[in-house]
């Protein structure tokens, strides 16, 4: 076991500047920092530190504590530190005997108001308090026991548990018991020093207000939400923040309270969404005690979101299943066996399909939760092994069309930009995406940026938090019908166009003009502007004409977006109308600018690059290509197929038509996830080897004859690339609890298919993977160690990597204007299905919530529900809280209903992160023109009154409950 | 897969380049079904035009010519 050495990783008490610099002495030392630098950090930056309680280096200097007071020659007073900002020649002493005797009072004011249970407090040996006072030789407390907050009696005890022995006695008004309402951390009031670390966390870190300080004097306490709320009913979303702030245990994670605190730490990434933050994995030997945001991670930045930093109770849950299971049939019990029979089975039954059936008879899904090295090794399984290019990821059912848009359009599927460029963003477009509950470090960054006045466009059916939250406001929320995306953007562009907004001179000196000319008039055109589709958009004119005009003349404007764009049958052509719109005002190329796709899920970024799509190989070449073949066909020593292989939904209509019979399936639940339950269902019924290799019995599983058990992200090594091209280090936590990683069983299955492969680490994967994807020439596991972490393309030329794409000129050369012509969906609303549903993800559940479903992260979304606009709700009769049917032409379910009017009237909206609902029994079969992306967005539906779930829902539940039992292990 | 749903990928995909400027269309055409259709799907398509292409765009017959014909 090899530990990260953790850089500088010391609290440096108030948050970095950037001014010029500024040389100032402290204690006798020089020391050069950025003007605007506080005294507090350049003390720091000196290798000395000054005692502190309210200064913490994630928030702003508030200066109540007054225990950092330090003597500054020519000024006078004892200022304090972390509020005193640097100047040229100043002379600081940080340990006077003055500010010694200031300190130690201080000091001993809090104490008088402290329980003194240190032993036995759950900050024990992490608390700044009990450091503090150690730092300025606090030795004794003068004042004698009085009011407090902390004794539950007035018997006036030192301690808790004095006067829980000693008790009982009158109650003390003052005192306010433990709360835990929130699964993961505690509130406990009587420990609370009020230096409004919390508060301030919760504001300018998180952004979410949910904090304040009620009363005044000595009657101040943090409270969560208003009067009567506890942290579990207030706006609190369990960030981790103010934990992460408090200098006590005031709030506290249970998981220390109940193991004690860490003695080890390894540097990590999340395995939730595609924002990829890095975490410090704390552990006592291999219980992994709690998940502490990294402050060096380049993509949060020392935040993090409930899920990353809360919810990883799943990878020891009692539904984990640590042995390899085989059966026959579907329709028999599992049975446990041993790593060698599981594989043995496999393989014979694998080689017998292809014998049988060709060649092409066989596929495999990638994993976009697993690493690179692994998804890496699962297409080489395809190509190599198979021989076949029948792979494809989930990648497929949600940013397929960003590749091929901004392919297209710029030369290259990247994201433009990193996380860190929002901070210079003036106008920022969001569309198609919920950050706040989708991608939520992003959206806390985002929402920082709001806060110091950059303007925001919300492009959404939906009213999503942002458009207006605590201190954010939208400055535009266009809530476009579901389905008409392209529409819109079209429409932005004619306004920009017709009204002369455009950037010239960018456009001749980095596009293609004569492009330009078709395409402005194209946009120009009548039927394209603003009045002219209001009808069809249900977006009005005016305020989309503001929209236009804020975005092509605010500064620097972004465009963000996420699957609400994707996920429709134009989804290519809208992802190619953002482009043109970047392209149009000039925002490529510069920080604060550009296309952001905004990832679904942690490495989905790194399984498309790794060649998971069945038509290229690994940094995106086309399998057509001679010259790309050859370099692997060397490496692998096989010939490769130069066809293009079958996309998900291919796979599933082959296996329908009887052609496609067996299936690798990693980490991913195609029937759960997949759009049209039914129509996949059916694909995989028709197979006959199905290869499920997850941590759980998903709902895929039932349908298959082999699981093999995986391992998580904490039990392995390898790498991430999140959303930015960030490649992140991934770090063995803990030993596999299934015995292997996933890596591993995939080499396993691989040899016993006869393919002789040789890795016994990660790292030999990624420097094969450097050694044939040009993107990729400069990575390896030791510049990734040197670095921290890099994004691609990382090579000769950006052997740094490369944190903004298409600085001096576009991948492809000059950017490509393309013409997007709006086209109906033939999914169509009709007297039968006359409302629009659409889907989502909320903050607390992740997608289809194998992991989420599997912690304590329940307590806020325990089923999906379906939002209907109270309109639509009063036509049918409907409640809040009632079971509805939710029908379409595809299939129908029942859920509750929460009537809104966050949806528009004609629109509703569900989750789909539970089983019992499956969303997609309603999504249709429709896709997008250019990649077979499903049409998760648009489906036709009606919504009547209901009893109860419906026959499908109960049917399948016993279904899905017969087809999990495992026959007990063979003695 | 379906004929329905096979007609209405093929259509799909002309209707984006019948919008294109140039009169390369059927090229363009082709050339995506060439990079994206697995074989079995492309050999479902000329079977489907050589029973006549019902419900097929014209653009997708007239680009037919230069999709690859599989085994």
């Amino acid at each position: 076991m090899k530990d990260f050495i953790i850089p500088d990783d010391r609290d440096m008490g108030t948050p970095a500047r950037t001014g010029a610099p500024v040389t100032l002495t402290i204690d006798g030392f020089e020391v050069t920092v950025p003007g605007g630098t506080s005294v507090m950090r350049a003390a720091a930056e000196a290798g000395l530190s000054v005692p502190k309680l309210c200064a913490t280096d994630s928030v702003e200097a508030f200066g109540s504590c007054r225990l950092c007071v330090v003597e500054i020659e020519g000024r006078r007073g004892t200022p304090a530190s972390c509020t005193t900002p640097v100047t040229e020649g100043m002379k600081v002493h940080t340990q006077s005997d003055k500010v010694q005797k200031i300190r130690r009072g201080v000091m001993e004011l809090y104490i008088s108001d402290h329980p003194l249970d240190c032993l036995t407090c759950a900050a024990n040996g992490d608390c700044e308090l009990q450091d503090a006072a150690g730092e300025v030789g606090l030795r004794d407390v003068r004042y004698t026991p009085g009011e407090n907050h902390y004794d539950p009696t007035t018997g006036h005890y030192r301690s808790q548990s004095d006067a829980r022995w000693r008790g009982p006695e009158e109650a003390n008004p003052r005192y306010i018991p433990k709360d835990d309402s929130n699964p993961y951390f505690s509130y406990d009031p009587s420990k609370c020093i009020v230096c409004s670390r919390c508060v301030r966390a919760c504001e300018e870190v998180q952004g979410t207000f949910a904090l304040t300080i009620e009363g005044r004097g000595f009657e101040s306490r943090v409270s969560a939400g208003m009067a009567g709320d506890d942290f579990l009913s207030s706006d609190c979303v369990s960030c981790g923040a103010c934990v992460q702030a408090c200098p006590t245990a005031t709030l506290q994670e249970k998981s220390v309270a109940e193991m004690g605190t860490p003695n080890r730490s390894v540097v990590t990434t999340c395995a939730y969404c595609g924002v990829g933050c890095s975490f410090k994995a704390e552990l006592n030997g291999d219980r992994l005690v709690r998940m502490e945001p990294y402050k060096h991670g380049k993509a949060n930045r020392g935040h993090s979101c409930v899920k990353g930093r809360f919810a990883y109770g799943y990878a020891s849950h009692k539904d984990r299943i640590l042995n390899p299971m085989i059966r026959e049939t579907i329709n028999e019990p599992w049975r446990e066996v041993s790593w060698e029979e599981a594989l043995e089975f496999t393989a014979t039954r694998l080689k017998g399909i292809q014998q049988k059936y060709g060649q092409k008879s066989l596929g495999v899904i990638t994993s976009s939760r697993c690493t690179n090295e692994e998804t890496y090794l699962v297409q080489k399984l395809a190509r190599a092994v198979f021989r076949n290019n029948n792979t494809d990821t989930c990648a497929r059912v949600c940013h397929s069309p960003t590749g091929y848009g901004l392919g297209q359009t710029f030369g290259t599927s990247a994201g433009t930009q990193d996380f860190d460029s929002v901070e210079h963003s003036d106008v920022v477009i969001v569309m198609g995406a919920n950050p706040t509950d989708g991608h939520p470090v992003f959206a806390s960054r985002l929402k920082k940026r709001l806060r110091q006045g950059a303007k925001l466009i919300v492009i959404d059916p939906r009213r999503i938090d942002l458009v207006r939250s605590a201190h954010v406001e939208a400055a535009h929320h266009l809530p476009l019908r579901p389905g008409t995306n392209v529409a819109v953007i079209t429409a932005m562009a004619h306004v920009i166009v017709t009204e002369g907004l455009f950037d010239e001179a960018f456009i001749r000196e980095r596009c293609d003009w004569d492009e330009f000319q078709d395409y402005a008039a194209f946009v120009s055109d009548e039927r394209h502007a603003p009045e002219t589709n209001e009808m069809l958009t249900g977006v009005p004119a005016t305020e989309l004409r503001e929209a236009a005009r804020l975005f092509a003349k605010g500064g620097n404007g972004a465009i963000y977006y996420g699957l609400g764009v994707t996920e429709h049958s134009q989804g290519s052509t809208t992802v190619m109308g953002i482009a043109n719109l970047a392209m149009l005002t000039g925002n490529i190329g510069r920080p604060g600018v550009g296309v952001n796709p905004l990832r679904g899920q942690n490495n989905v970024q790194g399984s498309c690059d790794m060649g998971s799509f069945p038509h290229e190989l690994p940094g995106y070449r086309h399998v057509k290509n001679p010259e790309v073949r050859e370099i692997f066909e060397r490496v692998w020593g096989v010939e490769i197929d130069p066809e293009p292989g079958l996309r998900i939904p291919n796979m599933l209509d082959a296996a329908v038509d009887g052609s496609f019979k067996g299936l690798y399936c990693q980490g991913e639940d195609i029937l759960q996830s997949d759009p049209d339950t039914k129509h996949v269902s059916a694909g995989l019924a028709a197979m006959e080897c199905v290869i499920v290799h997850d941590l759980f019995l998903n709902e895929t599983a039932n349908y298959a004859h082999v699981f093999l058990p995986g391992s998580t992200f904490l039990e392995k090594d390898g790498t991430f690339t999140n959303a930015e091209r960030r490649i992140n280090r991934v770090r063995e936590v803990m030993k596999p609890r299934n015995g292997y990683a996933d890596w591993e069983v995939t080499q396993l299955l691989a040899n016993a298919m006869g393919a002789g492969w040789t890795y016994t680490h990660p790292s030999q994967i990624m420097e094969e993977i450097a050694a044939t994807t040009p993107s990729f020439a400069g990575v390896s596991y030791e510049v990734l160690e040197e670095q921290g972490s890099v994004q691609w393309p990382c090579n000769e030329a950006h052997p740094e990597g490369t944190p903004l794409m298409h600085v001096d000129g576009f991948m492809r050369g000059k950017g490509r204007f393309i013409v997007t012509e709006y086209v109906a969906t033939d999914e169509r609303t009709g007297p039968r299905f006359p409302l629009l549903l659409t889907t989502g993800r909320i903050l607390s559940q992740y997608n289809v919530g194998a992991q989420t479903r599997r912690t304590q992260n329940t307590v806020w979304h325990q089923e999906d529900v379906l939002e209907i606009h109270p309109h639509d709700a009063e036509n049918r009769g409907l409640k809040d809280g009632d079971w509805v049917k939710l029908a379409s032409r595809t299939g129908e379910t029942a859920l509750r209903a929460k009537v809104t009017d966050r949806v528009s009237p004609g629109v509703v909206y569900t989750t789909f992160h539970h089983p019992g609902t499956q969303a997609n029994v309603i999504t249709t079969d429709y896709s997008d023109w250019a990649t077979n992306c499903p049409e998760y967005k648009v489906t036709a539906v009606q919504v009547s009154a209901s009893n109860g779930p419906s026959d499908w829902q109960e049917e399948y539940q016993e279904m899905a409950e017969r087809s999990r039992r495992i026959l007990p292990a063979a003695e | 897969m379906s004929p329905d749903k096979m007609v209405r990928m093929a259509n799909q995909i002309a209707t984006f380049f019948e919008s294109q400027p140039g009169d390369d269309g059927p090229e363009k055409v082709a050339a995506h079904i060439n990079d994206f259709w697995e074989p079995r799907m492309r050999r479902q398509l000329f079977d489907h035009v050589a029973e006549g292409g019902e419900g097929l765009r014209p653009m997708v017959l007239d680009a037919m010519r230069h999709i690859r014909e599989p085994a």
